[in-house]
């Protein structure tokens, strides 16, 4: 028997993922699942779920699990954490729901600078539901709500949620990561990571932004859409730290 | 013994990823074959190229594949 590399997170449970194939979903689970074990926190972890392709994420998480209302994960989780203070406790939203719907929970749990970690999964579209257009869909791109592709004039320019939250005073950690290669899946767990230790050290709100994919909504082969990330998202979606230990990071 | 890429191939949904991201390109669709999901699931064709990098196993959404070092 050879060393073992790389095998399946015990922060997984053994369902099957009901994620289309190649949807970058899966890979963020994995990161997530993999923080918390190495932080050997998967015991006290709690998941809220949101609504979305991610709706039944608690059936994949090996911990404890509430669904929340479309957009409302971040009051839930609030209301968890200051239950159970001892209880890792995150949300693991998309942008139909933490960017559209979820907005005021959002902003308003970084303003009270509730000590929850946020994962964001942000792929510019409503996967769920069939493709929509989202807060986030890039100018020109086109969804079944925006079929001649998005319109500045009428629609505006897309959410920057990374760079908005971190202007809240009291959010303590924002960084925007990418889940489209293996280097930048190893910044992300990083970020994750950071994101668990600070709830765990108690020092108040973090987000961490992953871009993703969704191949069915966006029209492409799985492959095609890593590189729809690289070329199209990334540039009007710039990764890095916005905030760390409170501090605003130009 | 060589490196070891153990696929869980009734998982595998062919969205052919870790055929991407493989640096050694021994990773394709096995197109003789469908799973009960109705996808042709990856193999390895080349195993004595693999080096064991896991690269393949980082990237697969669905944790289909586990990597072993030859040691």
């Amino acid at each position: 028997m050879g060393k073992v590399v790389y095998e399946k997170s015990k922060g997984l449970t053994d369902n099957p993922l009901s994620y289309c194939p190649g949807c970058l979903h899966g890979t963020i689970h994995k990161l997530v699942a993999e923080s918390l074990v190495e932080l050997e926190v998967l015991d006290r972890a709690v998941t809220v779920a949101s609504v979305g392709c991610s709706v039944v994420a608690y059936q994949f998480f090996n911990c404890d699990a509430v669904q929340a209302a479309h957009g409302r994960a971040p009051a839930v989780a609030t209301g968890i954490k200051r239950v159970s203070p001892d209880s890792i406790v995150f949300t693991y939203q998309g942008d139909g729901d933490l960017a559209a719907i979820g907005m005021a929970e959002i902003v308003h749990a970084a303003h009270r600078g509730e000590n929850i970690t946020v994962i964001f999964v942000n792929n510019g579209i409503y996967g769920m539901t069939g493709g929509q257009m989202a807060p986030t869909t890039l100018i020109t791109q086109k969804t079944s709500t925006s079929p001649f592709g998005r319109k500045e004039a009428t629609t505006g320019k897309p959410l920057k949620v990374s760079e908005m939250i971190a202007q809240i005073p009291s959010a303590y950690y924002i960084e925007r990561v990418s889940a489209h290669t293996v280097p930048h899946l190893v910044k992300a767990k990083k970020a994750i990571k950071k994101a668990f230790e600070n709830q765990i050290h108690g020092k108040g709100f973090s987000m961490v932004e992953v871009l993703s994919t969704c191949s069915i909504g966006w029209h492409m082969t799985p492959v095609e859409s890593l590189s729809h990330v690289e070329n199209s998202m990334m540039p009007y979606f710039p990764l890095g730290v916005y905030k760390d230990e409170g501090e605003v990071i130009s | 013994m060589a490196n070891l890429l153990t696929i869980e191939t009734k998982r595998c949904k062919g969205c052919g990823l870790c055929a991407y991201v493989c640096p050694k390109k021994i990773l394709e669709l096995d197109m003789s074959n469908v799973n009960d999901k109705g996808y042709n699931p990856i193999k390895c064709i080349d195993m004595s190229e693999c080096t064991a990098c896991a690269m393949c196993a980082r990237m697969c959404p669905d944790s289909v594949i586990k990597v072993e070092r030859d040691v």
